[in-house]
C-alpha cells in the first residue's frame, strides 16, 4: 500500500466554476492532507481554467483531463476517464462530492480500482495510530452513525453537501497544473444518457435557499402549504415537506426533505408541525439553525431545534409573520 | 423479460426514533418492540418489475440475502406478484462487508442464470449505502443506471428515466443490465387476499455458501469500526407567551434579535 500517496479531490465544476462541494471537498482534503503530510491534487475533468480555481482553493497540484468526448456527461466515460486518472496520481484518498455524478461514479469506480468506497460522509479524520482515513457517515436513516475504514487504497469517499468548510479561496496561491490525456474509446459507453430534462420549479430552489419554511403531517391540506409559501416569499425562501405531507398530495414530491427526498443544508430551518423522524432529519440536519413550530411538546424536532413555539401553527404563523412584517 | 430483483430484511425504519437501540458489544442496531419488515426501498423495485410485467410480460425472481428471515416479511414481494424466491440465508453472508455481501449477490445472480434485468432499491434503509446495485453490475460487468423512475423495454433495449437534482435524464441501455429503483417510480401497490394465497404456497429456494461458490472474506475491504447514535442535546429556547399569538410575537423577536431571519 505505500505506493499510494496524498489525498485527490475530483472538482465537479458548472458554468466555468468549480461547485461549492469541490470547494468544500478540497476544504477537508487540505486538513487531511497536512495530518498525513502530503500533498493535495486536483483532478477536474473540463477546460484547464478550471484548475487555478481548485489551486485557490486549497491544492497544491491540479490534473486536468481534457476531452472532446468528455464535454458532455456520459458516466461511464467518466469513470473510465478518472479511472485512468486515479491511477495515474495513485493518491491515497480519493473524495467526490455526493452529487448527482458523484454517486452515480463511486463505488464503480472503486471496484475499477479494486478498492471500496464509502458515501455521503459527514466526517473525515486520520487515526493517528493506524494513519487510516476514519469515515462517518449516517445509518439507519439518521437514527445512527458508522465510522468505517477501508483496508484497501485508495481510501474512496463521497461528502454530503455543506457538512464540511471549505477555504477562503486565495487566488495568489501557485500550484502545479497536470495534463493527463483520456484516451477514450467511444465503445466504452453502454448506458448512454441521450437527453436531459430540467423541471422548471417556481421560485428559489430548495437546495439554494437560506430559508426553508417546512410543512408535515400537521399542516393537513394544500391550502396549509399556501400559507407556508406566503411565509417562505416574505423570508425569501423556499417551502420543503416531510414525506407524509408529500404521500398526501398536499405538496410536489420535489418539496420533500429527508432521506427519500433531498438533503439540504440551509441558513434556517423552520419546521412547522413536523414531529421529527429520524428519515426527515437526516435531511435537514445540516440546516444551521432549526425553529419549529409544533403542538406537541415532546416532538422530537425539539431535540434538534435551537428555537421552538409549542402550539398551534394556524394560530402561531399569521401573529409570527404579521410580527416579522412590522419590524 | 427476466427480472431478477435483490430486496432484504430490515429493522423497521419508521418504528419511532425512541426505539433505536445500538448493541456497543456486536455493534448491531435494533428496533425494540418492532418486527422487521421488507426494505422500503426494495419494494418500490419490486414494484418498478411488476409494472414491467404487467406491460411485456416475463418472471420476476426475488432474492434475499440475511439470516433469521421470517418467512411472511420475504415473502410480500410474492405476495405482490413476484414468481419466485431465492434466500441466500447463511451466517458467513452477512459476515463480510457490503462488497462481499454483493458478491454473495453476483454469485447468486450467475447461478440462477438467464436474467435480462437487475433491479435493486435506491439504497437500503439500513446502510444507506446505494453501492449494492452499482457493484454487482461491476462484478457482472454489464451496465448500470441508478435513481430509476421510469424503465421502459424497447426492443432488446431499456430507456429509463434516471432522477437527478434539476429533473431526470432520459438514459438508453443494452440489456441486461442492473437498474436501482428510486421512490418517485410510484408507490409499492399491497399485497391482494389472492397473492397472498398464491405466496403461501411458494417454497423459497434457499442456498448456501457452498451452493454459489462464495469463499467467505476474500471480498472484504471496509471494516466498520463503530456505530453509535449521535447525542442531540436539547437547547431549544421556547417562546413564552400566555397565549400562541404572544409565543409567535416573541419567536419573531428573537430571531430578529439573532439575526436569524
Amino acid at each position: 500500500m505505500s505506493e499510494y500517496k496524498g489525498v485527490a479531490v475530483y472538482c465537479e465544476a458548472k458554468n466555468d466554476k468549480i461547485l461549492p462541494i469541490a470547494a468544500e471537498g478540497l476544504g477537508i482534503g487540505r486538513k487531511l492532507a497536512e495530518s498525513l503530510g502530503q500533498e493535495l491534487a486536483a483532478v477536474i475533468i473540463g477546460d484547464k481554467a478550471l484548475a487555478q480555481q481548485a489551486i485557490a482553493a486549497g491544492a497544491d497540484k491540479a490534473y486536468v483531463i481534457e476531452d472532446a468526448q468528455l464535454k458532455e456527461y456520459q458516466p461511464d466515460a467518466y469513470i473510465s476517464a478518472l479511472e485512468k486518472a486515479i491511477k495515474q496520481i495513485q493518491p491515497q484518498i480519493v473524495i467526490l462530492g455526493q452529487t448527482d455524478s458523484g454517486r452515480e461514479l463511486v463505488t464503480r469506480l472503486a471496484y475499477r480500482l479494486n478498492t471500496a468506497a464509502t458515501l455521503d460522509c459527514v466526517d473525515l479524520a486520520i487515526d493517528t495510530g493506524t494513519k487510516r482515513l476514519l469515515q462517518t457517515k449516517p445509518v439507519y436513516g439518521g437514527n445512527a452513525q458508522a465510522v468505517i475504514i477501508t483496508e484497501t487504497d485508495p481510501q474512496i469517499v463521497t461528502i454530503r453537501t455543506k457538512a464540511f468548510a471549505a477555504l477562503t479561496p486565495d487566488a495568489s496561491r501557485k500550484g502545479e497544473v497536470v495534463s493527463i490525456p483520456a484516451g477514450l474509446d467511444s465503445s466504452i459507453i453502454k448506458a448512454k444518457i441521450v437527453n436531459r430534462v430540467v423541471e422548471e420549479v417556481a421560485g428559489i430552489k430548495l437546495e439554494d435557499a437560506r430559508v426553508v419554511v417546512a410543512g408535515g403531517r400537521g399542516i393537513g391540506s394544500a391550502d396549509g402549504f399556501k400559507q407556508l409559501d406566503e411565509m417562505a416569499k416574505l423570508l425569501k425562501g423556499a417551502v420543503g415537506a416531510s414525506r407524509p405531507a408529500c404521500d398526501n398530495n398536499w405538496i410536489s414530491d420535489t418539496a420533500q426533505v429527508g432521506l427519500t427526498g433531498k438533503i439540504i443544508a440551509p441558513e434556517v430551518y423552520i419546521a412547522v408541525a413536523i414531529s421529527g423522524s429520524s428519515q426527515h432529519m437526516s435531511g435537514c440536519s445540516g440546516a444551521k439553525t432549526i425553529v419549529a413550530v409544533n403542538k406537541d411538546k415532546e416532538a422530537n424536532i425539539f431535540r434538534h431545534a435551537r428555537y421552538g413555539v409549542v402550539g398551534d401553527w394556524k394560530k402561531v404563523l399569521p401573529a409570527f409573520v404579521q410580527k416579522l412584517k412590522e419590524l | 423479460m427476466n427480472i431478477i430483483v435483490c430486496v432484504k430484511q430490515v429493522i423497521d425504519p419508521e418504528a419511532p426514533p425512541a426505539s433505536f437501540k445500538i448493541d456497543a458489544a456486536t455493534n448491531k442496531a435494533e428496533m425494540k418492540g418492532a418486527a422487521p419488515v421488507i426494505d422500503p426501498y426494495g419494494e418500490y423495485a419490486v414494484e418498478a418489475a411488476l409494472k414491467l410485467k404487467e406491460a411485456r410480460g416475463g418472471k420476476i425472481t426475488i432474492l434475499t440475502l440475511g439470516v433469521n428471515l421470517l418467512r411472511e416479511v420475504v415473502k410480500k414481494p410474492l405476495a405482490m406478484g413476484a414468481d419466485e424466491l431465492i434466500l441466500l440465508e447463511d451466517e458467513i453472508f452477512t459476515s463480510g462487508d457490503n462488497g462481499s455481501i454483493a458478491n454473495a449477490l453476483a454469485l447468486a445472480i450467475k447461478k440462477k442464470g438467464e436474467y435480462d434485468l437487475i433491479l435493486c432499491g435506491r439504497e437500503a434503509s439500513d446502510t444507506n449505502a446505494g453501492q449494492t446495485g452499482p457493484a454487482i453490475a461491476e462484478l457482472l460487468g454489464i451496465p448500470c443506471i441508478i435513481l430509476a423512475r421510469k424503465i421502459e423495454p424497447i426492443d432488446d433495449k431499456i430507456k429509463v428515466e434516471r432522477v437527478n437534482s434539476l429533473g431526470y435524464d432520459v438514459i438508453e441501455s443494452p440489456l441486461p443490465a442492473v437498474v436501482t429503483v428510486s421512490n418517485e417510480v410510484g408507490q409499492p401497490r399491497y399485497p391482494t387476499i389472492k397473492g397472498i394465497m398464491a405466496a403461501k404456497k411458494i417454497e423459497p429456494i434457499i442456498w448456501k455458501a457452498g451452493d454459489i461458490g462464495y469463499e467467505t472474506g476474500i471480498s472484504n475491504k471496509t471494516k466498520l469500526q463503530k456505530l453509535f447514535q449521535p447525542v442531540h442535546e436539547a437547547k431549544c429556547e421556547f417562546a413564552a407567551g400566555e397565549t400562541p399569538e404572544e409565543m409567535a410575537v416573541n419567536l419573531a423577536l428573537k430571531l430578529r434579535e439573532a439575526k436569524i431571519v
